[in-house]
């Protein structure tokens, strides 16, 4: 596997899974704008906090509305990281890595891409209601897991591919998390209220939590759902599960079976040692939010370590390794 | 709904594929007419949107040069197809090989013993001057003695029926995805006609291709790749699509690296040796070593590892020497000398501007003359001489009497034309015709071909650059 291939694969699918994240993100989020306080600061904010991108939106518009909002997350092409901008970068990476790829998953590629190309064309974000829209892009990018699942040989590059997936995922869990946090409980008597708990309902569905959440705990507890969004074992989107699974690939990759062989290895089993032997109260006591600040730092760790690992050439320094297929 | 019919269709003395002089439909089209007609105006125009659809899902795009980057469009895919007799292309495909095969030896002839010059068949300054001609490559010995192993030659019908050669691609000719792509579509959007028609098939190439690309060395399940310039070169759809078909890497110039004298690509779990490259990058810049020194397309080393035998490069630097438009006046004079036959296709008369008399002759009648650049490709650089104006011929003329090995001008023949699908109805419009040859321990003709279709009304550009589209071409089984 070419090193620029994994790379390509691992970004592809970063930015696919970002993409479906934004999108679902909107769609929980102008459901509940629907009937919660018709404040738009209040409501549309903290979607712009998630993504990290403040300081950007903060740039280009003066006032937080929903109409921008949606169109700075789903659209914006100044946006590096809004869905538009991430489906055309997913679709990008493809294109480069086209013969790695089977036609049925280019072929949805393309269809996502040409849907959200569309979606900026005819000015999506001005209609009454653009859930259908985003409900479209995230079933596309869903698609798209199904068909990368199902028609792609276990090779180094879908597991790269995978590793990308997770990684992404997890940021995302753990932003949505931490922001949903500081917005919503800013004092303790709104707590156990109606407004609360379908803020948090909405929050275990911006991460289609819901209803495996319910199925576990059944009550909506602010530490039953931290618990479960970071580091239940086998719920597909908790950080915890993510990172098991990212190091099952990153083993794959490098044929290690225990300790660690590079850097990547490395951070990625400190990492989810943490998640492994973490107990949610201290979690609670140490500060939710410096908690979700510090993981997102480490998991970027992760991902420079792969890139020195596996995506950097830096072949001047190690043996002349000549294998034959 | 209104039936497709050609009671309006016009011929206008051109040679039609479809019809004969008296409107008498020609017997390779007469079962496909007969099944159009039974379609509404309708469907056939929802056929051609879906075709439009399917191409953009497949990606099926290319960049335009003079556009900004990241323009992306794809190349109009006619349904109307472009159908050829067996009997037309038993006689093509005889053609194409004898020229295959005299073209090979030439070239092997001008990198090596050089009698072709030495016996005065071609003047020596005419050839070593050629863009295209490599000193680098003198006494070189491909595998096989073949320096052009893919290749497409571009093919026109003239006003009196007989096919004549345009010009012959030999360094990297594209479209041979579009062959291949359009069939696919063409087959879900009339599977009927196939059935009754005998198609023959051309979903073999990538087979042909893998097994001619593993013939060129000896080592045993070799690591082939392909080259490409990166995803902004206008045939990067294709450089993806064939490294696909054919199971191999597609790398760039960077994922390469030469270590003594050895060819290797970077992967996660280091190097690993590389043993074909169909490179589809030009000889100028696949080693900034030797060629190109600007060059970040290509891999320093690669001609020198090449020399020693380590890779196979295909097609071999240097084959284009033997494509340059003023060699291409000698082609049938090279086929007599080399094979001692006369060629079964015909040139179109060529006036060398390099030659004091055919200069004269071009200079005076250029509002005639098609005038091309010997080292152009691609439909820039050339003049159309009775569609110009005369500020273009007078640019022409300088040009010419600047550099005369630069040009070389034809008279204008007009293309013959196909009926196309034009807004709701269906007008004829001029093409050509390219099939692709793949030369290893045999040569392959692949029975069919990218027909290229000027859309402009009147047009004679058939180049996808110039607003040309394709059609799908159908060889006929032999009765």
């Amino acid at each position: 596997m070419l090193s620029r291939i994994a790379d390509t694969m691992y970004w592809m699918n970063r930015y696919i899974e970002r993409a479906e994240n934004y999108a679902r993100f909107m769609d929980v989020n102008f459901n509940l704008s629907l009937e919660s306080v018709p404040d738009a600061e209040q409501q549309w904010k903290p979607l712009v906090m998630i993504t990290g991108d403040w300081p950007l939106y903060e740039s280009l518009y003066e006032t937080v509305e929903k109409e921008k909002v949606i169109y700075f997350l789903g659209f914006d092409p100044k946006n590096p990281n809004s869905m538009y901008n991430s489906i055309c970068n997913a679709r990008e990476n493809a294109r480069a890595i086209r013969p790695e790829l089977t036609k049925e998953l280019w072929e949805q590629i393309n269809y996502v891409y040409f849907l959200v190309k569309d979606g900026l064309e005819k000015k999506r974000w001005k209609e009454n209601d653009p859930r259908e829209f985003f409900k479209k892009v995230k079933k596309g990018c869903q698609m798209l897991y199904g068909i990368f699942a199902i028609t792609i040989s276990r090779t180094d590059g879908w597991h790269f591919g995978k590793i990308g997936q997770l990684i992404e995922r997890a940021d995302k869990t753990s932003r949505v998390l931490d922001v949903k946090y500081h917005i919503l409980l800013p004092s303790l008597q709104g707590v156990g209220t109606t407004f609360d708990l379908s803020q948090w309902a909405a929050l275990l569905k911006s991460v289609s939590a819901y209803d495996m959440y319910r199925k576990k705990y059944g009550k909506l507890t602010a530490v039953k759902i931290s618990e479960f969004l970071i580091l239940d074992e086998i719920f597909p989107r908790s950080m915890n599960f993510c990172l098991i699974q990212a190091e099952k690939s990153l083993n794959t990759i490098t044929g290690n079976e225990g300790g660690f062989s590079n850097s990547a290895e490395k951070q990625l089993g400190k990492l989810k040692s943490t998640l492994e032997f973490a107990d949610i109260n201290d979690i609670f006591d140490g500060g939710l939010h410096e908690y979700a600040d510090s993981f997102q730092k480490e998991l970027n760790g992760v991902s420079s370590a792969i890139y020195d690992s596996f995506f950097a050439n830096k072949y001047e320094s190690i043996n002349l390794n000549t294998t034959k297929q | 709904m209104a039936k497709v019919n050609f009671s309006e269709y016009q011929i206008k003395g051109f040679y039609d594929e479809m019809f004969d002089d008296n409107r008498t439909v020609r017997p390779s089209y007469d079962l496909f007419k007969k099944s159009l007609e039974k379609v509404s105006w309708n469907k056939l125009n929802n056929l051609q949107n879906s075709t439009d659809r399917t191409q953009l899902s497949l990606g099926m795009t290319f960049n335009v040069y003079s556009d900004n980057e990241g323009v992306e469009r794809i190349l109009h895919l006619d349904i109307i197809p472009r159908i050829v007799s067996g009997d037309d292309w038993d006689f093509l495909s005889r053609g194409l090989q004898q020229r295959i095969v005299a073209l090979n030896m030439f070239i092997d002839d001008i990198y090596n013993d050089q009698k072709v010059l030495k016996d005065n068949i071609i003047p020596k300054e005419l050839v070593l001057s050629s863009a295209s001609y490599m000193k680098e490559c003198v006494g070189l010995k491909p595998p096989q003695n073949v320096w052009s192993h893919i290749s497409g030659t571009d093919l026109i019908r003239g006003a009196d029926g007989k096919f004549y050669v345009l010009e012959d691609n030999l360094r990297c000719p594209s479209g041979v995805s579009y062959m291949l792509e359009n069939r696919e579509i063409l087959k879900r959007t009339f599977p009927e006609m196939f059935e009754q028609l005998h198609v023959r098939p051309v979903h073999d190439y990538s087979h042909y291709l893998r097994d001619m690309l593993e013939s060129l060395t000896e080592v045993e399940k070799p690591n082939i790749v392909v080259m490409t310039p990166g995803i902004f070169n206008s045939a990067y759809f294709e450089h993806s699509y064939l490294a696909q078909q054919i199971g191999g890497e597609l790398v760039e110039g960077r994922d390469l690296v030469v270590q003594d004298g050895f060819v290797y690509m970077k992967t996660i779990k280091g190097l690993q040796q590389v043993d074909v490259i169909y490179r589809r990058v030009d000889d100028e810049f696949i080693d900034p070593k030797v060629f190109n020194k600007d060059s970040l397309l290509g891999t320093p080393g690669l001609f020198s590892a090449y020399l020693k035998g380590n890779v196979v490069l295909v097609n071999a630097p240097g084959a284009g020497v033997a494509d340059d438009k003023a060699v291409y006046a000698y082609i049938p004079r090279l086929i007599k000398y080399y094979l001692g036959e006369e060629a079964l296709l015909p040139n179109i008369k060529t006036y060398i501007c390099a030659e004091e008399s055919d200069c004269k002759y071009v200079l005076e009648n250029i509002a005639q003359l098609v005038v091309k650049q010997t080292d152009g490709s691609g439909g820039y650089g050339m003049l159309i001489g009775p569609h110009s104006t005369k500020e273009e011929q007078d640019e022409f003329v300088i040009k010419i009497k600047n550099n005369p090995r630069n040009y070389i001008a034809q008279p204008m023949i007009n293309l013959s034309r196909v009926p196309t699908l034009c807004d709701n109805t269906i007008e004829g419009r001029h093409v050509d015709l390219r099939p692709y040859i793949l030369y290893g321990k045999d040569i392959k003709v692949i029975p069919g071909a990218l027909t290229r279709v000027a859309l402009t009304k009147g047009s004679l550009v058939v180049n996808s650059s110039q607003g040309g589209g394709s059609k799908d071409t159908w060889v006929l089984d032999n009765k």
